[in-house]
């Protein structure tokens, strides 16, 4: 009796069981069976200037671009290479030859064959002479550029370059079709405006001011070519009109900077609403305080020291940037390669930073700065009250300047400044993103993204060099660790917050954010249900 | 006294201006740290908290601190932008009223020049070139509202001249800046004062405008600043942007009202008071 309840119950257990397993894989399928078709709407803020990438770097050509061209490689958002237009790859241990086998089967969207003539054309010709970070670092490291065959091509280098592997990203070298380019004036071509790409989407039509229109290419490479039918590119140029597109599901995605931080937020309340700050793992923005060091006060590194410790990151990270941002430590970013934690940290003290600016010797004028803010909206406002009110408790007497965005980049460019705020892009790689900000050779005018503060140290340069040019991994590391360390005991910068941009889009929409570009990425996997 | 108490208007005025002036100028009192530095936890509403009866910004920062500091920048601009813009109006109005011909045309054209471009376009782009700070906010309000001044007092100065007085004044030898001064300018004061008061109102308005543009003195903190600073919050935290809003409601009103109080008190006949 007792015996055989248990058996029905055990056998009813087991049928339920069964019947759980048949059904659950089924459910988990329809939730990840992606729907084909649909038009998903974007915005593209500000409207790009031209559709012609890798001649134009601003952020809305290579979101529109990105749908339409493709370089070799895409990475995961742990910073893996991953193929994209390369299928595979291989890397001398000399580290000196880089080898990449093409996709045998992709098509320009005018229908001509996709071969290694079309990326040489782009790395050794059209790129080196128009997109700047390539330009720059092809004159410094690539000895020579090969087809091997139609559907293989060798990259010899000088020199070991062990930050080459990220040098393939879609903005970094988009490649572009070389019967389209060849021989033309690239700026004029007048394929910037109606571009023809390898993509999983082809362009349709630009209406200035309104949209730009993109629709499937059905001869893609890929097995399964792009789910959605149509993106389309809406051109919304006030913030809170943007704020109220996305409310009236006239948008489906949100890009970083398309609404401010507290909007998106407060859009993210919402159930339907998902808000993720992945997908910008490979350009990863640091945020910091650049001082001039070639002049008091911040020629004295007490009073860099009393800055960083007047400076409460977790504050501006989470009540000016509502949790948007994460506080920094030091040059390189926690989610860029062979960042380093295990740096002397500078937790908020305004004691010991007033402490500091009373040791330091200066007194009077010498304590007189103007802050530089970056004008970039709200939040980077109230950072720059924040951090001027703060320094103004340490001792330092701070005002604030207004300035344009051009007013901004002429300060930083010709030096003008004492202090002020910036933030960049790292690119995965310190030799990439980081080392120009310290190397004593990038003491340059004319950029805001250079040596502007004035740092020099020929350790460090030496530190960065070998770090660039070492093929070991762990040798790499240490070289990297090192040059962190004495970054930040140096103070170089006032290294505030990384940002965690947020990017937003309703539960229908799926599969945006895919890589470590997130939603510049070509977009081919995403799909809206039904 | 006795008529200004019984100008209804003008008392409630200088009342509200008074109290307004209090604040401004005892500001440092009432709140001995900078407006700018963090009081409090952020966000924090109003009356929620003692000692912070308009609540905190999402800096932490005292709202009733930062109403009470930004008073003294809107008086200051109302006012000093007022007395630039009313001597520089009077100066070219009477001139050009007084001599009339070659010279009344040149300066009118001068001042339809000015009078043609919209005030608050021309406010926004001299800021923006000459970088935005308490003086050149000052400069820009004054360099737009004279020519409506000048006009006024163009208009006085023409009508008062050709009167018996001047003429006789005339006629006794008395010097060109003497009839100017002495006998013209004395007669056309009363519309000069109405139209001075209430473009104190209008400077203070532009001031806040500016600000709430971003075109503000970025190290003075001022009611349109506040404003322009929390209306993306509006939904989250409406104190931030409704006090500071208030605060140029009462002070625009009290200067209007003082402006309408002078009117009827130097233009009785207009106001049929004489009757009552």
């Amino acid at each position: 009796m007792f015996s055989k309840e248990t058996l029905t119950v055990t056998r009813r257990t087991a049928l339920l069981g069964a019947t759980a397993l048949l059904t659950l894989p089924r459910i988990g399928l329809a939730q990840a069976a992606p729907v084909d078709g649909g038009r998903l709407i974007l915005i593209a803020r500000p409207e790009p200037a031209t559709l012609g990438l890798g001649l134009n770097l601003q952020a809305p050509t290579i979101y529109v671009g990105g749908k339409i061209f493709e370089s070799l490689l895409t990475y995961s958002s742990d910073l893996a290479p991953m193929p994209s237009l390369a299928t595979s790859w291989s890397i001398s241990e000399d580290g000196l030859t880089y080898r990449f086998e093409l996709r045998q089967n992709a098509t320009w969207h005018d229908g001509t064959p996709f071969t290694s003539a079309d990326v040489v054309f782009t790395a050794d010709d059209m790129m080196r002479s128009s997109h700047p970070r390539w330009k720059l670092l092809a004159e410094t490291y690539v000895e020579r550029i090969e087809a091997d065959g139609d559907f293989a091509v060798v990259f010899t280098l000088k020199e070991p370059f062990s930050a080459f592997i990220y040098a393939f990203e879609l903005s970094s070298l988009p490649i572009m079709a070389k019967h389209v380019y060849e021989g033309t004036d690239y700026r004029t071509n007048p394929a910037n405006n109606a571009p023809i790409g390898t993509g999983p989407f082809k362009f349709v039509s630009w209406n200035r001011g309104q949209s730009i229109e993109l629709e499937r290419y059905e001869d893609y490479w890929d097995e399964t070519p792009a789910h959605l039918d149509q993106v389309t590119f809406l051109v919304i140029p006030d913030a809170a009109s943007r704020e109220t597109a996305f409310e009236q599901q006239i948008v489906d995605v949100l890009r970083p900077g398309d609404v401010e931080g507290f909007v998106a937020r407060r859009l993210s309340e919402a159930d339907d609403v998902i808000m993720t700050t992945m997908g910008e793992e490979f350009y990863a923005p640091h945020a910091f305080i650049q001082m001039n060091l070639r002049k008091p006060p911040f020629n004295n590194l007490k009073i860099r020291q009393a800055v960083m410790h007047a400076v409460d990151r977790e504050f501006i990270s989470n009540n000016i940037w509502f949790g948007m941002a994460s506080p920094a430590t030091g040059p390189v970013s926690s989610r860029t390669a062979f960042y380093e934690p295990d740096v002397t940290p500078y937790p908020f003290d305004i004691e010991k930073a007033r402490g500091l600016v009373a040791d330091s010797g200066l007194s009077g004028d010498d304590l007189k700065v103007t802050l530089t803010p970056l004008p970039y909206g709200q939040q980077w406002d109230r950072t720059a009250e924040y951090i001027a009110q703060q320094l103004t408790q340490a001792g330092l007497d701070v005002s604030i300047r207004g300035v344009d965005v051009s007013g901004w980049a002429q300060a930083l460019s010709t030096w003008e400044f004492d202090l002020a705020l910036n933030y960049t892009y790292q690119y995965a790689h310190p030799a990439l993103g980081v080392a120009r900000h310290y190397l004593s050779s990038n003491i340059i005018q004319g950029t805001p993204a250079a040596n502007n503060e004035g740092y020099s140290d020929p350790e460090v340069d030496r530190l960065f060099a070998e770090a660039a040019n070492s093929v070991d991994t762990e040798e790499t590391q240490r070289l990297y660790s090192e040059a962190q360390k004495r970054l930040v005991d140096d103070v170089a910068l006032g290294w505030i917050f990384e940002m965690r941009s947020p990017t937003i889009y309703r539960d229908t929409t799926n599969e945006v954010v895919t890589s470590a570009i997130g939603v510049m990425d070509t977009m081919k996997a995403t799909w809206k249900a039904a | 006294m006795k008529n200004i108490l019984k100008n209804t208007s003008l008392a409630i005025g200088l009342a509200l201006l008074a109290l307004i002036l209090v604040i401004a100028v005892f500001a440092h009192v009432f709140y001995p740290v900078s407006p700018w530095q963090s009081a409090a936890t952020p966000l924090l509403e109003p009356f929620s908290q003692s000692g912070l009866p308009l609540g905190s910004d999402m800096l932490g920062r005292d709202v009733a601190a930062g109403i009470a500091y930004g008073a003294r920048v809107s008086l200051t601009v109302g006012v000093v932008s007022t007395i630039i813009s009313v001597t520089l109006g009077v100066t070219i109005g009477a001139v050009a009223g007084f001599y009339g011909g070659v010279l009344d045309n040149l300066l009118m054209r001068f001042t339809e020049l000015f009078q043609t471009v919209p005030q608050f376009a021309m406010a926004v782009v001299f800021v923006a070139i000459f970088s935005p700070s308490l003086v050149t906010i000052v400069l820009a309000i004054s360099l737009v509202s004279w020519p409506p001044v000048a006009r006024l007092v163009r208009g006085e100065v023409m009508s008062l001249k050709s009167r018996e007085f001047v003429k006789a004044g005339i006629v006794l030898g008395e010097s060109e800046s003497g009839l100017i001064f002495r006998h013209i300018l004395p007669n056309a004061v009363s519309p000069i004062v109405v139209m001075a008061s209430l473009m104190v109102a209008t400077a203070i308005l532009t001031e806040s405008a500016l600000s709430f543009l971003g075109l503000g003195d970025r190290n003075m903190i001022s009611w349109g600043y506040m404003i322009g600073a929390s209306r993306t919050m509006l939904r989250d935290a409406w104190w931030l942007s409704v006090f500071p809003g208030l605060a140029i409601v009462v002070t625009v009103v009290a200067v209007n009202l003082i402006g309408e109080g002078f009117e009827k008190a130097l233009n009785p006949q207009a106001h049929g008071e004489r009757k009552a």
